[in-house]
């Protein structure tokens, strides 16, 4: 469902580019609308959130779906976490449709889906598991790593149970807006990933907006 | 089934009532066989690496290396790690679940009576979610650890527009899976029902399991040549096997 948002660039508080292959580790507050925006077109944001309190509790990807009778996020999707609470609304959202089923890159599912000698190809969880070495305040290891968001990546899944990674369907200036239920700290990988067309073979930059409301 | 296994390869049988859990040590080279032994049973199951319980059973990646939303014949289920736990050799389902997710305490609630064990002893009804926190407790493990299960026996599919369904007879009496361990892998397991079933009352279906000895995986195995992503993935199991990985 495309719902466009009322928010101005300008009244953000916060802006920061993120470039493909890095990470962003923050917290949003409670209340506070955090925007992800496709700067060039067709680039997937492999995003999980957490309970800023209890790291422990973080965003579920099969809660969410199944108490909302439906395997793809959109606007007005609530993101659930592994207690069944809310953690935040998708309130905004130009492109239409996203994916919560197709996990990560890890080097090592890259050596099962492409081929061994690729296993050395940056990947998602590893700049996943540089976020929280480099951020020890959260408490968090690879323990916590648990499957995420795909934001503007398409994933097709069919009545007779098939399941694809199809060319994107977002582009450039397009974006998706959450609104927090609660004090969480994000965790997004600027997907690096080179062999398949999650990010049309070409991955570009994103740019992470706040806003106070 | 009975051409594949001849009843002499059996070598334990037991069988867990429904809304009850366990877990398994189970080593490589070991065919588990489930069997839904009423018809219309869950088996909430999740998968973890003895030797590094940080390596665990990954839905995503296990759907998305072999294209598909199911689980059935010549599927592998695979780790975080790129690793094959196990393959799935017979099947005469179909359709198993993966994404379904856990029966919570507050969804059984809301849907059903709880029942409590101090009026109702042994007959009381426990969620998928607090059965899986005992068997992880068990083992030094806890809701961090927990990831997307599968749940063997149930169907859930989608229509063109990605609405979510629940198949209530996808699984008729006697009908049984196997599931052949190409690595050590600690088995965590419930027979709580699916948090998607419509039933009127909670429902409690027995499984029966049977464990025996896999004959040795060959050249043409099924499973592994199913698809090029799972010869990959049983080369990674050899690579993990010669470096002293169990």
């Amino acid at each position: 469902m495309i719902v466009t948002s009322p928010r101005t660039k300008d009244s953000a508080v916060y802006r920061e580019v993120v470039e493909a292959g890095d990470y962003w580790m923050q917290v949003i507050n409670n209340g506070q609308t955090l925007r992800i925006l496709d700067l060039e077109g067709n680039q997937a944001a492999d995003t999980l959130f957490y309970n800023a309190d209890d790291p422990a509790e973080r965003y579920s990807a099969i809660d969410t779906i199944r108490e909302q009778g439906n395997v793809y996020l959109t606007a007005g999707s609530k993101l659930l976490s592994n207690e069944c609470s809310l953690m935040l609304e998708i309130v905004a959202d130009t492109c239409g449709r996203h994916d919560t089923l197709g996990g990560a890159c890890a080097t090592e599912s890259n050596t099962v889906r492409y081929a061994l000698e690729k296993k050395c190809m940056h990947a998602c969880r590893d700049s996943w598991m540089l976020a929280v070495a480099q951020n020890e305040q959260f408490g968090m290891t690879k323990r916590d790593i648990t499957h995420n968001i795909n934001f503007f990546m398409n994933v097709p899944i069919t009545p007779e149970g098939g399941l694809s990674f199809a060319d994107g369907i977002s582009d450039a200036g397009k974006y998706v807006e959450l609104k927090a239920a609660m004090d969480v700290i994000v965790l997004i990988s600027n997907c690096p990933q080179l062999n398949n067309p999650c990010n049309a073979y070409n991955p570009t930059p994103i740019e992470v907006l706040i806003w106070d409301e | 089934m009975a051409e594949i296994f001849p009843d002499k390869d059996l070598m334990y049988e037991d069988e867990i009532p429904g809304g009850a859990h366990w877990s398994l040590l189970l080593r490589r080279g070991t065919v588990l066989r489930l069997i839904d032994k009423a018809g219309g049973a869950n088996v909430g199951m999740l998968f973890y690496n003895p030797q590094d319980l940080l390596e665990r059973y990954n839905a995503p990646d296990t759907l998305k290396c072999q294209h598909t939303f199911k689980l059935t014949k010549g599927h592998c289920l695979y780790s975080d790690m790129g690793r094959i736990f196990c393959s799935i050799i017979e099947d005469t389902v179909g359709w198993h679940d993966t994404v379904g997710g856990n029966l919570t305490d507050a969804a059984m609630d809301k849907r059903w009576v709880t029942k409590n064990y101090q009026q109702y002893r042994n007959d009381w009804t426990l969620s998928g979610q607090r059965s899986f926190l005992v068997e992880l407790s068990k083992h030094g493990l806890n809701k961090r650890d927990m990831a997307a299960n599968v749940n063997w026996f149930s169907r859930v599919y989608v229509d063109d527009d990605g609405n979510m369904l629940f198949d209530p007879d996808n699984s008729k009496a006697g009908a049984s899976v196997d599931l052949r361990f190409e690595m050590d892998t600690l088995v965590i397991f419930h027979t709580c029902p699916h948090p998607m079933n419509p039933a009127k009352e909670y429902p409690k279906k027995p499984l029966v399991y049977q464990l025996r000895k896999a004959r040795p995986v060959e050249g043409d195995d099924l499973c592994m040549n199913s698809r090029p992503e799972n010869q990959r993935g049983f080369q990674n199991n050899a690579i993990y096997h010669l470096q002293g990985g169990y």
